[in-house]
């Protein structure tokens, strides 16, 4: 089968994936935000799909696009437009904000310069086909002991937003 | 150009999907075959819906238009078509533009991956089943964007009763979904599948149907996903979203036209799209029935007779209805126009009788006629069932359906266990 990670692909979602988290942050309207942030988590799956990761893209579009982020509007729809438009968007911290700035700069110039060297240039061992089935041997095989931790973390959540949620228990 | 006709008769005779094989030129004469397939279903649904609908309220349903209004749809979308395309002053411009669009591409995506037979489809995928779900899932935001973007108060309600129902629905369809996937590793590997086409090679593979398989257990799953998947398509009885009686039309109520009929188109596809789910993962697919317990040359061609003898069927009554038309001049043109749609369907009933046809065909042919059958226990749902109170949908969603669908999983899993260790060591 012909490989379809070609570098066209990879920029054009990292692009779409740029413009969308661009978007998130600039737009007034906050339904407008949480749509480009939905763009931007797709293109994101794109370039999981790419990295010969169908599964964890399908997890991706599920869990993110098509159930967090329908919850995330769900919430911003009951808000009243008009004055959310009206509140103040940014943070003038300027300290912390140029600190941030540098210290990412600063990283990708470093990963840009010595790339090359942390992260040779690997032939893909990986199958595609058997993602899934590899996907699953890890999480229930090798990794069980950190997935089941994070399984009970998650029910703490649960048991927390129920205990929030009734008044009389 | 030779190299063309080489790259085109390569495919021809592979064993694979057009999308496997890697072949762009058949994959995208499959993509346009399922289109216009899906189209032709979606007219042929909105008529067949009036008329049976019609029939179970002992009324007639559409008769003007056509003989007993075969030609109703067409009428229909032209109608669409050249009616004004409003916009609500205070909409929000962009998203109530997008939001249909959303909806209709979440709904013809999923066909990507269906699996109209072993190699009829457009590709397979490593994550069917998931990809099905998720893209399915995506039409929520459609319709949660036109309800906002209208800037009207039902849309709005329509659209919150709409998200809050397809997501809690979601979550029983996935359990029910998984405790299927589970049944497929039950092989001599042990490994599963996702893949649409290898779930039901498994079918294939252990002899039965999912929905037979450990019983109750497969029945129950089955059920679960049959509940579930009415509502997240947001049909009767769980239509909520777009309660005529109380929201005039919910979450579409300010789209008129071509944009109207985009959210229509939508619907019955997503509505074909989740029945092909339920069939691929407990009916067997493209399977015909008894492919193992009835496995030799006279019953695969009793088997093979079934598409022609179905289409010629349809010639009959078609010819029995024109026979039944009344005897007046002002009749004439629709009982020749009945005939003569008669005549095509036992010509196509005809062509399905050569073998080299009907070899290629009779695997869709299946998958077709379950899908039917589901689409019609839709009809019959809207027909007899009266719509369900918000709280009781939420209470059957998280209180009745998901305790069973854990319930059906743990069950489902402790059983395949104990066969594989127990019973076949």
């Amino acid at each position: 089968m012909a490989p379809v990670a070609t570098p066209f692909f990879f920029y054009l979602f990292a692009a779409i994936m740029l413009i969308g988290g661009i978007l998130v942050i600039t737009r007034k309207n906050p339904v407008h935000s949480a749509l480009a942030l939905i763009v931007t988590l797709l293109a994101q799956a794109s370039v999981y799909l790419m990295l010969y990761a169908p599964f964890v893209a399908g997890v991706q579009i599920i869990l993110y696009a098509g159930g967090i982020m329908v919850l995330f509007l769900f919430v911003i729809m009951l808000v009243s437009i008009d004055r959310s438009i009206r509140e103040r968007q940014f943070n003038s911290q300027w300290v912390v904000g140029l600190i941030a700035a540098v210290a990412l700069g600063g990283l990708f110039i470093a990963v840009y310069m010595k790339g090359m060297s942390v992260f040779p240039e690997h032939a893909l061992s990986v199958i595609e086909n058997d993602n899934t089935q590899n996907v699953a041997s890890m999480l229930y095989g090798q990794y069980m002991f950190p997935f089941e931790i994070a399984s009970l973390l998650l029910l703490v959540a649960i048991i927390g937003a129920v205990v929030m949620a009734k008044k009389r228990i | 150009m030779t190299q063309i006709i080489q790259y085109i008769q390569s495919y021809l005779g592979s064993d694979q999907t057009p999308g496997a094989a890697g072949n762009m030129f058949w994959a995208l004469v499959y993509i346009m075959l399922v289109f216009a397939g899906l189209s032709v279903a979606v007219i042929a649904m909105n008529w067949l819906e009036r008329k049976i609908l019609a029939h179970m309220q002992v009324r007639l349903g559409p008769m003007r238009v056509g003989p007993h209004g075969l030609l109703q749809p067409i009428a229909d979308a032209i109608k669409l078509l050249l009616k004004e395309d409003i916009m609500p002053a205070e909409a929000d411009g962009f998203v109530f533009w997008m939001a249909p669009f959303i909806v209709v591409l979440a709904a013809f995506t999923v066909f990507v991956v269906v699996p109209f037979g072993p190699t009829h489809a457009i590709t397979d995928m490593n994550i069917g089943i998931l990809f099905m779900l998720g893209v399915s899932s995506l039409s929520v935001l459609g319709i949660v964007m036109a309800g906002w973007a209208s800037n009207s108060h039902y849309p709005l309600i329509g659209a919150l009763r709409s998200s809050a129902q397809m997501v809690s629905y979601e979550v029983a369809m996935g359990l029910a979904v998984v405790s299927a996937v589970l049944m497929t590793s039950l092989n001599a590997e042990g490994t599963g599948t996702l893949s649409m086409i290898g779930i039901v090679q498994a079918q294939l593979a252990q002899g039965e149907w999912f929905i037979f398989k450990f019983f109750p257990l497969g029945l129950i799953a089955f059920f679960i996903f049959a509940v579930a998947m009415v509502a997240e398509t947001n049909r009767a009885p769980f239509d909520l979203a777009e309660a005529e009686s109380e929201l005039t039309a919910g979450f579409h109520t300010e789209y008129s036209g071509f944009r109207w009929s985009l959210f229509f188109l939508a619907e019955y596809s997503a509505m074909i799209a989740v029945s092909s789910i339920a069939v691929t993962l407990w009916l067997g697919g493209w399977l015909r029935p008894f492919p193992n317990l009835l496995h030799n040359a006279t019953w695969d061609l009793v088997f093979s007779l079934f598409p022609g003898v179905t289409f010629l069927l349809f010639a009959a009554m078609c010819f029995y209805n024109a026979v039944r038309m009344p005897k007046h001049p002002l009749f004439r043109i629709q009982t020749i126009g009945l005939a003569g749609f008669g005549v095509v369907l036992g010509l196509i009933g005809l062509v399905l009788f050569v073998p080299a046809v009907s070899l290629r065909v009779q695997d869709v042919f299946w998958f077709a006629a379950k899908v039917a059958g589901f689409m019609y226990m839709y009809i019959w749902y809207r027909g007899t069932f009266p719509r369900y109170r918000f709280d009781q949908l939420m209470q059957m969603g998280w209180k009745v359906l998901l305790p069973m669908g854990l319930g059906v999983l743990i069950l489902t899993a402790s059983v395949a266990l104990l066969q594989q260790r127990i019973w076949h060591p």
